[in-house]
C-alpha cells in the first residue's frame, strides 16, 4: 500500500428509526474503520444480517450515514448529496449482486452502458459508441451486445455488462457487492479472473463484499469480518482464514465446507471439536 | 437515425410506444378498432345519421330493420342508428371528461407522492385515503340534485374521486421503481435525479398509466350510461345510450330486440375498453420482463413408447434405480430435453450427491422422482424403481401413497417451504395423521410431533409446535421441514439444496443433521447440490451432471482425487477453497 | 388488531366530515337564492321561508354546516323538502330492502366465486379460459342492462319470477325471496366476475408456491392441500375482492333498485335528485358512506384475523 489510501472508512454507524415512537433505533453498523489502499483489494465478510451490504451502500451515498466519516482521497464524501455526489461517480463504482435486478430490462445493454458516459457530457457520441465497444470487448463479449437486452443474456454475461457499466470511467474503486455469489461456479471463476484482470489493467481498488471466505481467500489481499455491524477481526486473507484469532472467525472457518473428502473429514472433526469445547 | 449515432443507433425501437407489438394480439387489435371506429362514428354523427335524431315516423313505430331504418326504429318511430350516433355524444363526452382530470389529477398526485415522499406524501396519502373511501356515485347524484342533468359536472366528480385510485398505483409504481437496483445502478453511474426519471421510471409509467385509463375508461362510460338510465344525465328528449337503455326497458314486452341493440353498444363499447386494459397490461408485462410480445405458447410434450411400455421388471440393487432416465420441458420451440437418459443406483444408508450448475437438470431429476415436476415437464423415456417398485408413469392417486411414506423431499428455501398460515405443530400434525401411522387421538400426535421435532435436534420441541414459520429461523426451519419429511419413515430423502439458502455456520449443523439420520435409521438422502464443499463434507458417492447428461460417477474419493471428465476436472478447479493458498490475489 | 380498527375508525371521522362537508358545500353552488331555485316559482312565501330556515340559509356557511353537524349528532338529518317526513326516517324505512340487496350479493358472489374460482384453477386450461370470458364479460357489461337482460328473459318471457315490485318478508315470506333473486343476481354479477378471478389467480399462484410443494411432497391429501391450504393462502386477496364487490354493490343497488323499482335508498335518492331534493340525497350520501366504512372496517378484521403475522404482533 503506497501514499494515501483510496478509501478512509472512520467509525461509522448506521441506524434506521424504529417503528415504535419509543424504542431506540435499530444499529446495523456501530464504529467500523478500515482503509482501501490504491489497487488493493480488501474484503468484508460477514454472514446474513452482518450488516456487510449497508457498509457498501453507505459508502455509495446510498443510505444515509448515522456516525462518522467516509474519506475517499483523503476528502470527506460522508455527506455528500446532488451534483457532488454525481461528480464522485468517476472515482467509485459499482457492481451489485444480483445481475438480473442491476439492469434495466427495459433499456438494450448498450443505453446502459452509455449512463455512466452520459454523466460526463464532454464526450462526443462516435466516441461513446467506440468506447461502448471497446468495454463490451473487454469485458468478453460480442459487440452486437449492445444493440440487445438483458434478457438475452445469462446471469454471468449480465454480471459482466454490470462489470463493463462499473469500469466505463475507469473508477478508483469499486464496491464489489457479492458480486458473484448468483453465479455457478465456473461462471463465478471466470467472473473472478475478470475482476483479477481489470484491476492490473485499470489499477483499481475493490471494496470486496461476500459471505464467501473460500473466495476471499482466492481474491482478496486483506479482510475484515463483520459480525452484528462490527468488525470482529481484521488482517491478511491468509492470516484470518489458516489462524483465525476470533472465535467467531474460527467458528466461520471451520463450517467453511472444502473440495476435499479426505481435509473435509480432518476440518469437521476440528469444528466439532471446537464446538464441544465452546 | 444514423450508424454515426451511437446513441441513437442502439435506441430500442419499440420502447417509448406502449401500443407496439398490438398487432399480435388480434382481440386486442379488435378492441382499438373498435373504440376507434365507434368514437368517430359519434364525432362524424351529423354527417353519418340517416335520419335526424328527434325526428319521429309514428306510421313505422317500433319497426324491425329495413332499408331507411338499419336498426329499426323505437316506440315513437324514431330512427334508433342515428339516435345511437348521436346518444353516444353524452356518454362518450362525459367519459372524456373524467377520464382527463382523472389522468390530470392521478399523475399528478401519484408522481409528487411518490417521488418527493416524507410530509408530501403522507399528505397526498391521507387525502387518496379519504377519497377512496367516498361513495362516488351517491356524491355524483347530490351534485346533480343541484347542477339538473349536468353530464359535464357530474362525470367531473366521478373524474376527480376516482383520480385517487390512479394516483395510488401511479405512486407505488414510482416508489418501486425507485427501489429497484437499476436506479442505485444508475445513480452510482453518477445520472442526476431528471434523466433517472426520464430514463427510468417513466417509461415504467406510460404502460401502468394506459392500462389504468382503458380500464377507467370503461367504468366511466357505464356510469354514465347509469346516470343516462336513470334519466339524470340528459334531459329527454335528446338521445343518450343510457336513456336508451330506458325508453328500451318501457318497451320491453313489445319489442325486446331494442334492449339488445341499444345496452348492446354500450356493453361493446366498455368490453372493448376492459379488453385493450387487459391487452395492453400483456404487453407492458412482457416488455417488463424483456420478452418479445406474443410469444407463442409451449406446446405439449410426446411421452416415448418405451416409458408406457417399458416391462416392469426392477433392477436387483438399490433402494432408488433409475435406468435411461430422460425428462423434457414443453417450450414454444417444441419439447426441450433437460435430462437426457441417466442412470443411477442408491443404496440404503448411503447419501448420494446428485452434482452439477444450473441447467444440469439435477433438480428436475430429484422432484421427478416425487412426481412433482413443474407444469410441462414429463418424463420421456425410462424408469425409476423405488424400493422394487416402479414409480414412473404411475398415476397420482399411486403417487399420492408413497410420497412422505416411501420417498420425502427437503426444498431449497426453508423460509418458503411451510404453509405461512399454520402453526408447525398444525402442519407437522397433519403429516403425521396422514403418513406417520398414527392411529390414536390427538395427544398421540402431539406425542409423535414431539418425538419428530425432538430428533431433529430441536431444543425445545413443544415451543417450536406453537410458532408459526416466520417467528423462527431459517435454520430452525429447515430442522421442521427434515422433520415433515421423517414423519413416514421414508426410505428415500430427495434434500434438494437443501443448505444454499443458509448462512455457512448453520450450514455445517444440517449437514451434521443429515450425517446422523442415515447413521441412525439407515436412510437413503439424495443430496441435490451445486456445492463440491457439500458434496466433500457429506456425500458417500455422487454424479456430475452437466446439461442433462452424466459425466462422472463414482465414490467421491474417486470424484474428487481421479477426475476423469475435463467438466469435472473444471469444476473442480473453480470451486474456490479455503484451504488452498494459491489464488488470485493483488 | 385493535390497532388497525382504530386506525381505520379514525380515518373514518375525517371521511365523514368531508362527504358532509362535500354535500353541504354544494348547496352555496346553487346560481341565486338556493331555495327559490330549488322551489321554482310557483312556491308560496311560506314554503319559501320554511325551506331557508330548514336549510339555515339565513345564516353564513360556516354555521349551516355546523348546525347541520351537530343534528346529525342528535339523529337529526333535517327533513325531507318534498314530502316534509323525517329524514331519518325515510332512511330507516328503506334502508332494509338496500341491505338485504347488498349483503345477498356479497354472500352469493362470494360463494359462486370461490367454487367458480377453485374450479377453474384445478381443472384443466378450458375451465380457466371460461372463467376469464365470465369474468370479463361480468366486469364490463353494464349491470343496469344485464338487470333488465334478466328481466326480459326470466321475468317477461318465461315468467319464473316477478319482474317489478316488491313483498315485505313479513307479508310472505316466498314472494319476498322470489322479488329478491332476479334483483340480487344481477347485482351479483360483477362480484362473481371479480371474485372468480382473484380467487383463480391467487390459487393458481398459492398451488405453484414451495410450500405447496412441501405438502404434495409429505403425502398431504390434494383436497386438504386445495380447500385447507392452498384456499387459506388466497385469504387475503380474495377477502380484498369480497370488499371491493361490496363496496361496488353499494352504487349498483342504486341502479338494481331503480330496475326492479323495489322501495330501497337507491330509488329514493334518485327520485330525491329529480325533486332537488337535497336533506333526502345529504342523508343517504352519508348513509353510504357509513356503509363503505363498515364494509372496509370488516375487511381489516378478517384481514388481521387471516395474517398470523399481524395476529402476533
Amino acid at each position: 500500500m503506497t501514499g494515501t489510501p483510496v478509501l478512509q472508512v472512520d467509525g461509522l454507524a448506521v441506524r434506521y428509526p424504529s417503528r415504535g415512537l419509543r424504542k431506540p433505533p435499530i444499529t446495523v453498523i456501530e464504529d467500523v474503520s478500515f482503509e482501501v489502499g490504491q489497487a488493493e483489494t480488501v474484503a468484508l465478510v460477514g454472514e446474513s444480517g452482518s450488516g456487510k451490504t449497508t457498509i457498501g451502500r453507505a459508502v455509495l451515498g446510498l443510505t444515509p450515514v448515522s456516525g462518522g466519516r467516509v474519506l475517499l482521497d483523503g476528502r470527506d464524501i460522508t455527506h455528500l448529496t446532488g451534483r457532488a455526489r454525481r461528480a464522485l461517480s468517476t472515482d467509485i463504482q459499482a457492481i451489485f449482486q444480483n445481475p438480473y435486478g442491476s439492469l434495466n430490462p427495459a433499456l438494450p445493454v448498450g443505453r446502459t452502458l452509455a449512463e455512466p458516459l452520459l454523466a460526463d457530457s464532454t464526450r462526443a457520441r462516435s466516441e461513446v459508441r467506440d468506447h461502448i465497444a471497446d468495454l463490451l470487448r473487454r469485458v468478453g463479449l460480442p459487440e452486437d451486445a449492445a444493440d440487445r437486452y438483458p434478457a438475452q443474456f445469462s446471469g454471468g454475461q449480465r454480471q459482466r455488462i454490470a462489470i463493463a457499466r462499473a469500469v466505463a470511467r475507469q473508477p478508483r474503486l469499486i464496491i464489489c457487492d457479492e458480486p458473484t455469489s448468483a453465479l455457478d461456479v465456473t461462471t463465478q471463476a471466470a467472473a473472478l479472473d475478470l475482476l483479477s484482470e481489470l484491476q492490473q489493467s485499470l489499477g483499481c481498488a475493490y471494496l470486496f463484499i461476500t459471505h464467501d471466505l473460500a473466495v476471499v481467500k482466492e481474491f482478496a489481499a486483506r479482510t475484515l469480518v463483520l459480525q452484528h455491524g462490527r468488525i470482529v477481526e481484521e488482517g491478511s486473507s491468509t492470516d484470518v482464514c489458516d489462524r483465525p484469532k476470533h472465535e467467531y472467525t474460527q467458528r466461520l472457518v471451520a463450517s467453511a465446507p472444502v473440495p476435499d473428502p479426505v481435509l473435509q473429514r480432518s476440518r469437521r472433526q476440528r469444528r466439532l471439536e471446537l464446538e464441544a469445547t465452546s | 437515425m444514423t450508424a454515426t449515432d451511437p446513441l441513437v443507433s442502439v435506441r430500442p425501437r419499440k420502447r417509448a410506444n406502449p401500443l407496439a407489438g398490438i398487432w399480435r394480439r388480434p382481440l386486442t387489435a379488435v378492441a382499438l378498432a373498435v373504440v376507434l371506429t365507434v368514437t368517430v362514428a359519434v364525432i362524424l354523427a351529423p354527417l353519418l345519421a340517416p335520419h335526424p335524431p328527434l325526428a319521429q315516423d309514428l306510421l313505422h313505430a317500433r319497426s324491425g330493420p329495413s332499408g331507411s331504418h338499419p336498426l329499426g326504429t323505437d316506440d315513437l318511430g324514431r330512427d334508433v342508428l342515428s339516435r345511437l350516433l348521436y346518444g353516444g355524444r353524452p356518454a362518450l363526452l362525459g367519459t372524456a371528461v373524467a377520464v382527463g382530470v382523472y389522468i390530470v389529477l392521478g399523475m399528478t398526485l401519484g408522481i409528487l407522492a411518490g417521488y418527493l415522499r416524507g410530509w408530501t406524501d403522507r399528505v397526498i396519502v391521507a387525502v387518496m385515503d379519504v377519497m377512496l373511501s367516498v361513495p362516488i356515485v351517491i356524491l355524483m347524484l347530490a351534485v346533480l340534485a343541484i347542477f339538473s342533468q349536468s353530464n359535464v359536472a357530474a362525470m367531473l366528480t366521478l373524474g376527480v374521486l376516482s383520480s385517487a385510485g390512479l394516483a395510488r398505483i401511479i405512486r407505488s409504481a414510482c416508489i418501486g421503481l425507485r427501489e429497484e437496483l437499476f436506479v442505485d445502478a444508475a445513480k452510482v453511474s453518477g445520472l442526476g435525479p431528471v434523466r433517472i426519471m426520464a430514463r427510468h421510471i417513466f417509461p415504467g409509467l406510460v404502460g401502468q398509466l394506459l392500462v389504468q385509463v382503458c380500464l377507467f375508461s370503461g367504468i366511466a362510460l357505464m356510469v354514465q350510461t347509469g346516470l343516462g338510465f336513470l334519466g339524470l344525465a340528459t334531459p329527454p328528449p335528446a338521445p343518450s345510450w343510457g336513456g336508451m337503455v330506458g325508453e328500451a326497458s318501457q318497451v320491453i314486452q313489445q319489442s325486446p330486440g331494442l334492449l339488445v341493440v341499444t345496452g348492446g353498444l354500450i356493453g361493446l363499447m366498455s368490453l372493448s375498453f376492459g379488453l385493450l386494459g387487459d391487452g395492453l397490461r400483456d404487453l407492458d408485462q412482457d416488455r417488463r420482463r424483456g420478452i418479445s410480445a406474443g410469444a407463442r405458447k409451449p406446446g405439449r410434450v410426446p411421452i416415448a413408447k418405451e416409458t408406457a411400455e417399458t416391462p416392469d421388471t426392477a433392477p436387483d440393487t438399490g433402494v432408488l434405480a433409475v435406468r435411461d432416465y430422460s425428462i423434457a420441458f414443453a417450450t414454444a420451440q417444441g419439447p426441450r430435453t433437460v435430462v437426457d437418459s441417466v442412470g443411477f443406483t442408491v443404496h440404503p444408508g448411503e447419501i448420494f450427491g446428485l452434482v452439477g450448475e444450473s441447467g444440469s437438470g439435477k433438480t428436475v431429476t430429484g422432484l421427478s422422482l416425487l412426481g412433482l415436476l413443474a407444469p410441462g415437464g414429463t418424463v420421456t423415456g425410462g424408469s425409476a424403481w423405488l424400493a422394487g417398485t416402479r414409480i414412473t408413469g404411475l398415476p397420482e392417486r399411486e403417487l399420492q401413497r408413497i410420497r412422505g411414506k416411501e420417498i420425502a423431499l427437503v426444498s431449497q428455501e426453508p423460509m418458503v417451504a411451510l404453509d405461512p398460515y399454520f402453526t408447525i405443530g398444525s402442519q407437522l400434525g397433519e403429516v403425521v395423521r396422514r403418513t406417520g401411522g398414527v392411529t390414536g387421538g390427538k395427544d398421540a400426535v402431539r406425542q409423535r410431533v414431539r418425538e419428530l421435532l425432538t430428533s431433529v435436534h430441536l431444543r425445545d420441541p413443544d415451543d417450536v409446535a406453537r410458532r408459526y414459520p416466520h417467528e423462527l429461523s431459517g435454520g430452525m426451519v429447515q430442522r421442521v421441514v427434515i422433520a415433515m419429511a421423517l414423519a413416514g419413515s421414508p426410505k428415500v430423502l430427495i434434500a434438494d439444496e437443501p443448505t444454499t439458502a443458509l448462512d455457512v455456520t448453520v450450514q455445517a449443523g444440517i449437514l451434521d443433521l443429515l450425517r446422523s439420520l442415515r447413521d441412525e435409521r439407515g436412510m437413503a438422502i439424495v443430496l441435490i447440490t451445486h456445492d463440491l464443499g457439500v458434496v466433500a463434507d457429506v456425500c458417500d458417492r455422487a454424479i456430475v451432471m452437466e446439461k442433462g447428461r452424466i459425466v462422472e460417477e463414482g465414490p467421491v474419493e474417486d470424484i474428487f482425487y481421479r477426475p476423469r471428465h475435463p467438466y469435472t476436472k473444471k469444476l473442480i478447479a473453480s470451486t474456490p477453497s479455503i484451504a488452498t493458498t494459491e489464488g488470485r490475489i493483488a | 388488531m385493535s390497532s388497525i380498527i382504530l386506525r381505520r375508525l379514525a380515518l373514518s371521522v375525517p371521511l365523514l366530515v368531508v362527504v358532509s362537508a362535500i354535500t353541504s358545500l354544494l348547496e352555496s353552488f346553487v346560481p341565486g337564492d338556493p331555495a327559490r331555485t330549488l322551489l321554482g316559482i310557483n312556491a308560496t312565501p311560506e314554503q319559501y321561508e320554511a325551506l331557508r330556515a330548514a336549510l339555515h340559509l339565513d345564516k353564513p356557511f360556516v354555521e349551516q354546516y355546523w348546525l347541520y353537524l351537530t343534528g346529525i349528532l342528535h339523529g337529526d338529518f333535517g327533513n325531507s323538502l318534498f314530502s316534509g317526513e323525517s329524514v331519518l326516517a325515510v332512511i330507516g324505512q328503506r334502508l332494509p330492502v338496500t341491505l338485504t340487496l347488498v349483503i345477498g350479493a356479497t354472500l352469493l358472489s362470494t360463494l359462486v366465486g370461490v367454487l367458480l374460482g377453485v374450479y377453474s384453477a384445478t381443472r384443466g386450461r378450458f375451465s380457466r379460459r371460461l372463467i376469464d370470458v365470465v369474468s370479463l364479460l361480468g366486469s364490463a357489461l353494464p349491470n343496469f342492462w344485464l338487470a333488465l337482460m334478466l328481466m326480459s328473459l326470466f321475468a317477461v318471457r318465461f315468467q319464473l319470477f316477478p319482474a317489478t315490485g316488491y313483498t315485505p318478508f313479513a307479508q310472505s315470506p316466498g314472494q319476498w325471496a322470489a322479488g329478491l333473486v332476479l334483483p340480487v343476481v344481477s347485482l351479483s354479477i360483477g362480484g362473481v366476475a371479480l371474485i372468480s378471478k382473484v380467487t383463480r389467480d391467487a390459487m393458481l399462484s398459492t398451488l405453484a408456491r414451495d410450500h405447496i410443494r412441501t405438502l404434495r411432497a409429505s403425502g398431504v391429501r390434494p383436497a386438504s392441500i386445495i380447500w385447507k391450504h392452498a384456499l387459506r393462502g388466497c385469504g387475503m386477496p380474495v377477502a380484498t375482492a369480497v370488499g371491493l364487490s361490496a363496496i361496488a354493490f353499494i352504487p349498483g343497488s342504486i341502479l338494481v333498485e331503480n330496475v326492479f323499482t323495489l322501495p330501497g335508498l337507491g330509488t329514493t335518492v334518485v327520485d330525491a335528485t329529480n325533486q332537488h331534493d337535497l336533506p333526502v340525497v345529504q342523508g343517504a350520501a352519508i348513509t353510504f358512506t357509513v356503509l363503505v366504512i363498515a364494509v372496509n372496517l370488516l375487511v381489516d378484521v378478517v384481514y388481521s384475523l387471516l395474517n398470523p403475522k399481524v395476529r402476533a404482533a
